[in-house]
């Protein structure tokens, strides 16, 4: 073995109980120094390989060698104690824990008096400066941005000893701005002779951050190239199994009638905090309206206010002229807005029941679907098949439990029950986040697809590729306020991204 | 002077009162911490009071009937943690099932071995050991150094208790434990253990504080002798906002309400005794009202610890 690989896994292979095959006969080296990214569809068997090679799995067959040894990682312990860390995708720190507090935590023996948390919050600040971090040791996890608690997740690994450092869709959390942190930070560890794997589904970032990268479908390696070597296409047909269009066909229309207006908008929330202020904005028929803005900046609660789940503190939202503020979720839904919401688990969908009755969620009351006021199970499961067929839904029955299928096929069932009744307006947030290539391509097209047939479409997300490859025209939202409008033939990234940042908006 | 030696006595009887508290609230946050909130101590601590009443009354040795008391509760406390941990049982459920069982195997067991042979009887109580010197400060020596031992107990257990939460490794692993039990196994710990350690750690120290009850505070055992302590204690936790210090501090104005009833019934003032007794908890209730919202309430609390991925 060469001296320059860190890592080697030869021919890793995983059956889950159940029977479904996450990893074949899987061969990977990592050098040192090296940025490796992992890139894949979700299910495609990276995370998994990941895990095992983090201890928390075990694999079936195959070997790992590390550093011109061959061993087994058992538990995440071994894993550290062999210098393998991970900075998982749900951050494995205690809120209401200091910093330092966090990153000692189980590295002493549970006997030992910890007098000297001074000294340890000293030898901590140095060792992150000498790794190119800047991290205060004292603050507690809760004041941190979210980039910075990954910072903290960093340096908690590092200060294990760990040179192999595993992070999995580390961006999905992160502005621009902080990605752009976090992968300068990456390349700093690189020169320090740490290796580095990443985990994503995002190309663009592999092109940014990786010196090599594994493409990993359906379990197999389709194939490890250097970054020289490659392009988005390349990459993407290498994920997807065959070409992906990645520039959507719009066409030139002219937009109609405005359906949603929203006047002076208010929303003042616990302790007085102002959450949205003076909002306005119109969305016409046959028109896509882009809202761009960093995660917690208003935007949810504006869906909120827009689909009748939260009332408003002032102002109006005329729906085709009518006042609905105040009005109740149904009349919402009665008039002809569709939600497509953030969080499909907590608010889309009932991850226990069925797929038909997910279906149903806002239609149990339909005459078409009761039958002396029962429910009318033979319409219902006719319907739900109909769906499934045409929204592509993959699963092996409508009576299957929306949870045991894949985010992809979940969202698809939220856009597919959204877009049947046909809805006026529909409230898009986050469409996409946590899909694949493939299920990605397929709900903007569903969503462009309502746009040609007139629909309103509102579409808020963080992911600033998806409101630039659909919007008509884009608002970014920062702190509670609309701070600037591009349409989208002007749409200027630098400007967006700095209007995110809040940095033409009164404060920084 | 008679307000002083009043104010005395009521202090007396503060930290008389307040021992059973204390004792039985750290063992909770402790428990809690580590995020496993158990409402069965009054079971504990009626189990506790009973193994300490039949171990004194057969074998004369105080001592004996402490260790008694702490092996019992911690026998019931191995079975809460083998529900709540293991078989990750509803905490709240199986803490009610450990206050009916306290309550009906104490009660059981003492009207089989005692009441129906009228056998019952007083027996050795730990005596106040009055340290000399200390004693004799005005007002204070009389309240802090004129107890029992069980009392002076609390004064080692209180700040120790705070120096293993906040200044050890262990007491980091275990706040982490209640808050973010993910965290805290994915470095390699098992919160299990943790839990299972709480837990045991809270049933001996409420088998303590019941033991007081019936071989310190009083001389004998009765039916449901608690009488809602053990769930004052729970408030307690609640109200020291999960910190040993607070929580004992919380301890003695629980204390001192459950004294100045006493003081007042002997006082023989014009309000009607029920009305006296319902003090403390009328306290407990009102702290409980003032407490919430600000609420330092481990997140993890009351939910098992389920392994990601398994």
């Amino acid at each position: 073995m060469e001296m320059d690989k860190r890592l080697q896994l030869i021919n890793i292979s995983k059956t889950f109980p159940g029977g479904v095959q996450a990893n074949k006969d899987v061969s990977l080296d990592v050098k040192r120094g090296e940025i490796h990214c992992l890139l894949g569809e979700n299910g495609a068997g990276k995370s998994t390989l990941m895990s095992i090679l983090y201890g928390e799995y075990h694999p079936d067959s195959g070997e790992i060698w590390l550093n011109g040894e061959k061993i087994s990682i058992p538990t995440p312990k071994i894993a550290i104690e062999h210098g393998v860390g991970m900075v998982h995708q749900h951050f494995m720190l205690v809120p209401t824990l200091s910093v330092a507090e966090n990153i000692i935590m189980g590295m002493k023996p549970l006997a030992s008096f910890l007098w000297d948390m001074k000294e340890i919050e000293k030898d901590i600040a140095r060792f992150a400066v000498e790794r190119g971090m800047k991290i205060n040791p004292s603050a507690l996890i809760s004041s941190l941005s979210v980039g910075e608690q990954q910072r903290v997740e960093i340096i908690k690994a590092l200060y294990r000893g760990v040179d192999l450092l595993i992070l999995d869709e580390p961006t999905a959390v992160l502005t621009p701005q902080e990605t752009h942190d976090l992968f300068e930070t990456l390349h700093k560890l690189a020169e320090q002779d740490f290796s580095i794997i990443l985990i994503t589904h995002k190309m663009n970032e592999v092109m940014e951050v990786a010196d090599r990268v594994s493409v990993l479908r359906d379990g197999r390696v389709i194939g490890t190239l250097p970054i020289a070597n490659v392009t988005p296409a390349i990459l993407a047909r290498m994920m997807v199994g065959r070409d992906v269009s990645f520039n959507l066909e719009k066409s030139e229309r002219a937009y109609g009638e405005p359906v949603l207006r929203v006047q002076a908008l208010n929303l003042i929330g616990d302790k007085n905090r102002q959450i949205l202020k003076d909002i306005a904005l119109e969305v016409c028929s046959g028109e896509i309206v882009g809202i761009a803005g960093v995660d917690g900046n208003g935007q949810n609660q504006l869906a909120l206010c827009i689909t009748g789940l939260m009332k408003p503190t002032s102002g109006h939202i005329l729906f085709d002229r009518k006042e609905m503020a105040g009005k109740s979720p149904l009349e919402f839904l009665k008039t002809g807005v569709g939600h497509i919401p953030e969080d499909r688990h907590a608010m889309g969908l009932v991850m226990e029941d069925s797929v038909a009755d997910n279906f149903m969620l806002q239609r149990y009351n339909d005459k078409f679907f009761k039958k002396l006021g029962f429910l009318n199970m033979t319409a219902i499961m006719e319907y739900a098949k109909k769906l499934v067929k045409f929204f592509d839904v993959r699963t092996n029955s409508v009576k299957t439990a929306a949870g045991n299928l894949s985010g992809g096929n979940q969202q698809k069932i939220i856009v597919g029950r959204e877009i049947d009744r046909n809805p006026k307006l529909l409230v898009a947030v986050q469409p996409t986040r946590g899909l694949d290539i493939g299920a990605t391509e397929y709900i903007h097209k569903q969503l462009l697809q309502q746009r040609e047939k007139g629909a309103a479409l509102l579409l808020i997300s963080t992911e600033l590729e998806e409101i630039l490859a659909l919007s008509d025209r884009i608002l970014v939202m920062f702190g509670g306020r609309i701070v600037g409008e591009t349409s989208a033939g002007r749409a200027n990234v630098d400007k967006i991204g700095l209007l995110m940042a809040g940095m033409q908006a009164e404060k920084e | 002077m008679d307000f002083i030696f009043s104010l005395q006595l009521l202090l007396q009887a503060t930290l008389r009162m307040a021992t059973p508290l204390v004792l039985a609230g750290i063992g909770e946050t402790f428990s809690e911490r580590a995020g496993v909130i158990n409402i069965g101590l009054e079971g504990y601590m009626l189990i506790g009071a009973f193994a300490a009443y039949t171990t004194v009354f057969y074998t004369d040795n105080l001592f004996l009937a402490i260790l008694a008391a702490v092996l019992v509760t911690v026998l019931f406390g191995i079975a809460f943690a083998y529900f709540t941990i293991t078989v990750k049982a509803n905490q709240i459920i199986a803490g009610a099932v450990l206050n009916i069982i306290g309550l009906g195997i104490s009660g059981y067991l003492y009207r089989i071995l005692f009441a129906q042979t009228l056998k019952a009887s007083a027996v050795r109580t730990f005596q106040q050991i009055p340290i000399p010197l200390l004693k004799d400060i005005p007002l204070l020596g009389p309240t802090l150094f004129d107890q029992n031992i069980l009392v002076y107990s609390t004064y080692l257990l209180v700040p120790l208790a705070a120096i293993i939460l906040y200044k050890t490794s262990l007491g980091l692993v275990l706040r982490a434990t209640g808050e973010h039990p993910h965290a805290v196994e994915s470095l390699g710990i098992r919160v299990i253990h943790i839990r299972y350690g709480a837990v045991i750690f809270a049933a001996m120290l409420a088998g303590i504080g019941g033991a007081y009850l019936s071989i310190a505070y009083a001389n004998q055992f009765v039916e449901n002798m608690t009488a809602g302590r053990g769930f004052i204690a729970l408030a307690m936790v609640a109200f020291g906002q999960w910190n040993p210090i607070y929580v004992w501090l919380a301890g003695l104005l629980f204390g001192s309400t459950f004294g100045l009833q006493l003081r007042l019934q002997a006082g023989q003032t014009a309000i009607p005794y029920q009305f006296l007794q319902i003090l403390p908890y009328v306290v407990t209730f009102i702290a409980l009202i003032i407490s919430h919202g600000r609420s330092m309430q481990p997140k993890a609390m009351g939910i098992p610890f389920e392994k990601e991925g398994n």
